[in-house]
């Protein structure tokens, strides 16, 4: 199985789709990290606090910050990564002379999978060091140890997040035949995971619950409450609960309740372990999601006949 | 016996591809398993390869039972299938190098193996073009040697000769008869091109329906059944007599006066007494070797 990571790892890294992607992701990090420091000049005081980690979450003007940007685009890296990751195989008819090879059927999907995740995990972490680096310049002091303990648990969510994208992305690419359909049904979901849930999680809520500007605070926490157990079925909306405590300590939960708390209650940061726990059924839920699509991807695969005509 | 099936069948959807197939091929032999488009041939090859499971049956390649262990029939087994494909953007060596690697052959012994193949090919000045480059003939031969770097005990070659010109095949059938010669190797190989492998192949199994409706040498097959007269200046009496004999199979006028007659083995004396006492004057006579074609004919029309 190394062999085949070695060999899809080398095949990724080199491909063009892979560098054009990572070039755009670079860009904007670049520009949310400019824009994060700039907010800094403007507001000396948010320095005291996990500067590092603000520099991922915070996003003064039009751009959305790394965090939001990762969970947004991030996903059309991992699915560009798997979309063609078996199907392209049988077009080129380099399965049968691969699988006749000494090696089990499953090193081979297990190993592309492995292979993307590597690939990935290159991308996210020479980005995040970049914009720690470049944090590094303008700041003139160095992260402290709890900030890197937080973003090596970040880096890890995120790469579950990611996983889930790939894993769809080489699930799409054994259910369908041709790469293209396969792009497209990638796309496809992205879209609606990414933008079109969250509207329709917002006209589903407001359908149940109307609320208006006199309406009592049960009815917003009850509208507030099912957008958000909608919106729980897509991964970006858990990638981002699941994150946002990690990368902000003082974060304590999405509901409405712990925001209408929030001045009564002290705005000091939590332990990490504590910050974990917040955010630790939307983790869950990823990883399970992670999961079950890779095992669909891997069943898809191994069940599948090698016959081409 | 390297190969050894019995009882075959394989069920996709609800088409049956193969239905009872027994197989035995001995060790060093080229066999040819020929058959037209659709009537079992790679499906009896993935099964052998363990790449299919059969849906009844038994098989044995090389003392292994390629559902079971798959992987101890794929080290010995090397394998061209039939649109052989390659990583377009990597080299004709780094193609083989990925293969050398999936099989655990040390680097330098790899590289050795490496040199050697495509030496043979003929594809050596081409090792470090990306296979993008590579015109179907030469793909062909890559597949070749793709087989040759693994030294497998059995080679399986699926149509190794389809759609390149008859120079290109005839340059490949030689090669294929050169690696059993000097390596050893057990060939197993699938065509619808009968005249090819007629020409190479020790023996040859008609696989027609999923199953073996002939199998044999080529002499064998090829044997020659009775003979062939040509008779001028035929007289109607004589065409008569020779549509009424027993042992004429056919009798065809092909041009005025001229008759084609077909008759058995023993029919020859009784036409030269025929033609002594009707007059005419016996053109050519000689003995009907079918060719491979004709018994493909004879199966496939019937």
């Amino acid at each position: 199985m190394r062999v085949i990571v070695w060999k899809e790892l080398a095949d990724h890294l080199g491909s063009r789709r892979f560098f054009i992607l990572s070039l755009i992701i670079l860009v904007v990090a670049g520009t949310s990290v400019y824009l994060g420091i700039q907010g800094f000049q403007q507001n000396p005081a948010a320095v005291q606090e996990f500067p590092y980690l603000r520099l991922l979450t915070t996003a003064p003007g039009a751009l959305p910050s790394f965090l939001s940007f990762l969970a947004f685009f991030g996903p059309l890296l991992a699915v560009l990564l798997g979309f063609d990751a078996v199907n392209s195989e049988f077009t080129r008819g380099t399965v049968s002379r691969v699988l006749a090879q000494p090696i089990y059927r499953d090193a081979w999907i297990n190993g592309k999978f492995l292979a993307g995740l590597g690939t990935l995990g290159v991308v996210v972490v020479s980005i995040v060091l970049l914009i720690f680096g470049l944090g590094l310049f303008a700041l003139g002091f160095p992260p402290d140890g709890p900030e890197l303990a937080r973003l090596a648990v970040f880096l890890v969510v995120a790469l579950i997040y990611l996983g889930f994208w790939l894993a769809l992305g080489i699930l799409y690419s054994v259910l369908f035949r041709s790469p293209a359909s396969s792009a497209l049904a990638a796309v496809a979901t992205w879209l609606f995971f990414t933008l079109f849930l969250y509207m329709i999680a917002g006209v589903v809520a407001d359908q149940v619950v109307p609320v208006r500007a006199d309406s009592p605070a049960e009815a917003w926490l009850r509208n507030e409450n099912l957008r958000n157990s909608i919106l729980r079925f897509s991964p970006v909306a858990l990638f981002e609960e699941a994150t946002l405590p990690i990368l902000v300590p003082t974060y304590r939960g999405l509901s409405l309740l712990a925001l209408l708390a929030q001045p009564g209650v002290p705005t000091n940061p939590l332990p990490l372990g504590q910050s974990l726990l917040v955010g630790w059924p939307q983790l869950v839920g990823l990883l399970a999601l992670t999961s079950v699509c890779f095992a669909a991807a891997y069943l898809g695969f191994m069940r599948r006949e090698i016959r081409t005509s | 016996m390297i190969v050894e099936a019995k009882g075959l069948k394989k069920r996709y959807n609800s088409v049956w591809a193969l239905d009872g197939l027994d197989l035995a091929i001995a060790d060093g032999e080229i066999y040819g398993l020929l058959g037209p488009n659709g009537s079992g041939k790679t499906t009896t090859i993935l099964i052998l390869l363990g790449l299919t499971e059969p849906t009844a049956g038994e098989v044995r390649v090389c003392g292994y039972d390629p559902v079971r262990q798959p992987l101890a029939v794929k080290r010995l087994v090397g394998y061209m299938p039939e649109k052989v494909g390659f990583y377009e953007e990597l080299s004709a060596y780094e193609n083989l190098r990925f293969i050398t690697r999936l099989n655990g052959i040390p680097e330098a012994e790899a590289n050795r193996r490496i040199g050697e193949a495509l030496e043979h090919v003929g594809l050596k000045d081409v090792a470090q073009r990306p296979v993008a480059t590579f015109s179907h003939g030469m793909r062909q031969r890559l597949g070749l040697a793709d087989v040759l770097v693994k030294k497998p005990k059995l080679a399986i070659l699926d149509e190794p000769t389809s759609g390149i010109d008859p120079e290109g095949a005839a340059q490949i059938l030689d090669l294929i008869r050169r690696l059993r010669d000097e390596a050893g190797m057990t060939v197993l190989l699938s065509s619808h091109l009968l005249h090819q492998v007629q020409r190479i192949c020790d023996r040859v199994g008609i696989l027609h329906r999923g199953h073996l409706v002939a199998e044999g040498r080529v002499a064998e097959l090829t044997a020659p059944g009775g003979y062939v007269a040509r008779i001028g200046q035929a007289s109607p009496i004589l065409r008569a007599r020779l549509e009424a004999a027993d042992w004429t199979h056919s009798v065809e006028e092909m041009q005025p006066q001229e008759l084609q007659v077909t008759l058995t083995e023993g029919g020859r004396a009784e036409l030269l007494r025929f033609v002594a006492e009707e007059g005419g004057v016996i053109l050519e006579l000689r003995p009907k070797q079918p060719t491979l074609e004709e018994i493909y004919l004879r199966y496939f029309q019937g």
